[in-house]
C-alpha cells in the first residue's frame, strides 16, 4: 500500500519534449566528431610503409594475435559491476521519495542493505578480489 | 505529424545557439586545459613550460591542435577498422554528451524571450549524467581492443575495470545527496543550495563529497588513478596505436572529461552558479545570470586545478591498491554515509 500511495503523491513532472535539446545535441555531437574525423582524413599526408602498419611493441617484431585468455579477475569485475549497480540503482528511488517513506522505509532499506554486504562478504571471502595471487 | 507541425521554431534555434556555445567553450577550455596542466606540471617542477608559441605560450595549445590535424592517419594492419575509428569517436561522444544537463546559469532575458541556460531541464538530470559516464568505458574498451596490441588491450582491461568499480562507489556516494535534496534534477539542486538560510551541500555532505571526488577523479583516468594510460608499464596505454585526430580525440575527450565532472561536482556540492554573499534576487535577472555564470566558471577552474595539483603531487597506485580501495574502501564507507545520512535526517524530523 505505501508504494501506490507514494505514486499518487508524486507530481508528475517533465515530459518527453525536455529531451528534445539532448538528441539535438547528440545530432550536432555526431556531426562534429563526423567532420573533425574526415577532415584530419583528407588534410593529413598518406604515406604508409609496412612497418608503420605494423603494431607497436616497444621496437621488437610483435609477436602473434594481442586477443589471447586474459586474467578472469576482469571479467568477474565486469560481472560484479553489473551485479552490484543494479542494486545501486535500486536505491534511488527510495533515496528521493525517503522523507515520505519515514522509519518503516529505513528498516527495509537496512535490510536490503544487509543483504548486499552479505553478498560483499562473501564475495570477498571467496578471494573474488583478491589481486595478489 | 502534429509532433512536427508544431515545432517551436525560436524554441529550436535558441537550444542550437546554446548548444553550439557551450560545445564550443568546453573544447576551448580543454583545449586550454592542456596549456595549464603544463605550466602548473611546469611551475611544481620549477621548470618554464611551454613559452615559444605566442606571448607566455599562449598559442601553444592551438598550435597542438593544429598539429594532430595535419599528422598521418595510421590504422595498424591487424585492427578491426570500423571499430578501431569507432573507439575515439565514442569516447569524444560521451564527452560532448554529459554536458547537457548541466544548469550553467540562471536564465536570461534576450529578445523578450526569458532563456535558460541550461540545455536540457530533465527532471532526472543526475541518472542521466551517470548513464553518459558510464558509456565511456566503451571508448576505452573498444579502442583497446580494436587495437589488437597487447599493450594497448592490457590498458584497456585495467582501465575498464577501474572505471565501472569506481562507478559503484559514486553511485552510492550521491544516494546520500539525494536524499537531502530530494530530486534528481540538477537545477532544483542548485535553486536549493541558493535559498536564504541554506549552506552549499558541502557542509552536509562533506564525506559523499570526498567519495564523489575520489571517484572522479578515477573516472576520468586521472593521476593517481591513471593506470590506464601507465606509461613506463604500458608504453603509451590503450591509444598508443592511434595517431593524427583519433589520438587527439581521446586526450581531449580527457580534458572535457575533467572540465564536466567539475561542473558536476561544483553543481551538486558547492551551489552551482550561486555567487556567495550576494543575493542574486537583488539584481537583474541578466546581470544576476552573468554574475552566476562567473561564480560558477571560477568554481570549475578551481576544481581544474585542484585535479592538476594532484596529478602532479600524488604518485600512481599500485592495482591492486587501486581495487582494494574501489571495492573494500569506498563502497563499504559510501553505503555507511547513506545509512547514517538517512538516520540523521529522519531524526530530525
Amino acid at each position: 500500500m505505501p508504494i501506490l500511495q507514494l505514486l499518487s503523491d508524486i507530481p508528475v513532472t517533465g515530459s518527453t519534449t525536455d529531451y528534445a535539446p539532448i538528441a539535438l545535441q547528440l545530432f550536432f555531437a555526431i556531426g562534429f566528431i563526423a567532420t573533425m574525423l574526415i577532415a584530419s582524413g583528407l588534410i593529413g599526408p598518406k604515406r604508409k610503409t609496412a612497418d608503420k602498419l605494423e603494431n607497436f611493441a616497444s621496437g621488437i617484431p610483435s609477436h602473434g594475435d594481442a586477443r589471447q585468455p586474459i586474467a578472469i579477475k576482469y571479467f568477474l569485475v565486469a560481472i560484479l559491476f553489473v551485479l552490484f549497480d543494479v542494486e545501486v540503482i535500486f536505491f534511488y528511488p527510495y533515496a528521493v521519495n525517503f522523507k515520505g517513506l519515514g522509519w518503516t522505509g529505513f528498516v527495509e532499506v537496512i535490510l536490503f542493505t544487509s543483504f548486499f554486504i552479505i553478498g560483499f562478504i562473501y564475495i570477498i571471502k571467496r578471494g573474488a578480489l583478491n589481486w595478489e595471487e | 505529424m502534429m509532433f512536427l507541425l508544431t515545432i517551436d521554431w525560436a524554441f529550436f534555434l535558441e537550444k542550437l545557439i546554446l548548444i553550439a556555445i557551450v560545445i564550443t567553450l568546453s573544447l576551448v577550455i580543454a583545449m586550454y586545459a592542456t596549456y595549464a596542466e603544463r605550466k602548473i606540471a611546469a611551475f611544481m617542477q620549477d621548470r618554464i613550460g611551454p613559452n615559444r608559441a605566442g606571448p607566455f605560450g599562449i598559442l601553444q595549445p592551438l598550435a597542438d591542435g593544429m598539429k594532430l590535424f595535419f599528422k598521418e592517419e595510421i590504422i595498424p594492419n591487424h585492427s578491426n577498422r570500423f571499430l578501431f575509428i569507432m573507439g575515439p569517436a565514442l569516447a569524444m561522444l560521451t564527452a560532448m554528451m554529459t554536458c547537457a544537463v548541466i544548469p550553467w546559469g540562471n536564465k536570461v532575458e534576450l529578445f523578450g524571450r526569458s532563456i535558460p541556460l541550461q540545455i536540457a531541464d530533465i527532471n532526472i538530470g543526475i541518472l542521466y549524467i551517470f548513464a553518459v559516464v558510464s558509456l565511456g568505458v566503451y571508448g576505452i574498451m573498444i579502442g583497446g581492443w580494436a587495437s589488437n596490441n597487447k599493450f594497448s588491450l592490457l590498458a584497456a582491461m585495467r582501465g575498464a575495470s577501474q572505471v565501472i568499480s569506481y562507478e559503484l562507489a559514486m553511485g552510492i556516494s550521491l544516494i546520500a545527496l539525494l536524499m537531502l535534496t530530494g530530486s534528481l534534477s540538477l537545477k532544483t539542486i542548485v535553486e536549493q543550495q541558493m535559498q536564504a538560510g541554506h549552506f552549499w551541500n558541502i557542509a552536509y555532505q562533506p564525506l559523499g563529497f570526498l567519495i564523489f571526488f575520489i571517484c572522479a577523479m578515477a573516472e576520468c583516468n586521472r593521476a593517481p588513478f591513471d593506470l590506464p594510460e601507465a606509461e613506463n608499464e604500458l608504453n603509451m596505454g590503450y591509444h598508443q596505436e592511434y595517431s593524427s585526430m583519433k589520438l587527439g580525440f581521446y586526450l581531449f575527450a580527457e580534458y572535457i572529461n575533467m572540465f564536466i565532472s567539475s561542473a558536476v561536482i561544483v553543481t551538486l556540492f558547492f551551489g552551482g552558479y550561486d555567487m556567495p554573499f550576494v543575493n542574486e534576487t537583488l539584481l537583474t535577472p541578466n546581470m544576476a545570470a552573468l554574475v552566476g555564470v562567473i561564480a560558477f566558471f571560477a568554481k570549475i577552474f578551481i576544481f581544474i586545478f585542484i585535479f592538476m595539483w594532484i596529478r602532479w603531487t600524488l604518485p600512481r597506485f599500485r592495482y591492486d591498491q587501486l581495487m582494494n580501495l574501489g571495492w573494500k574502501g569506498l563502497i563499504l564507507l559510501a553505503l555507511a554515509n547513506m545509512l547514517i545520512t538517512a538516520a540523521i535526517i529522519l531524526y530530525r524530523m
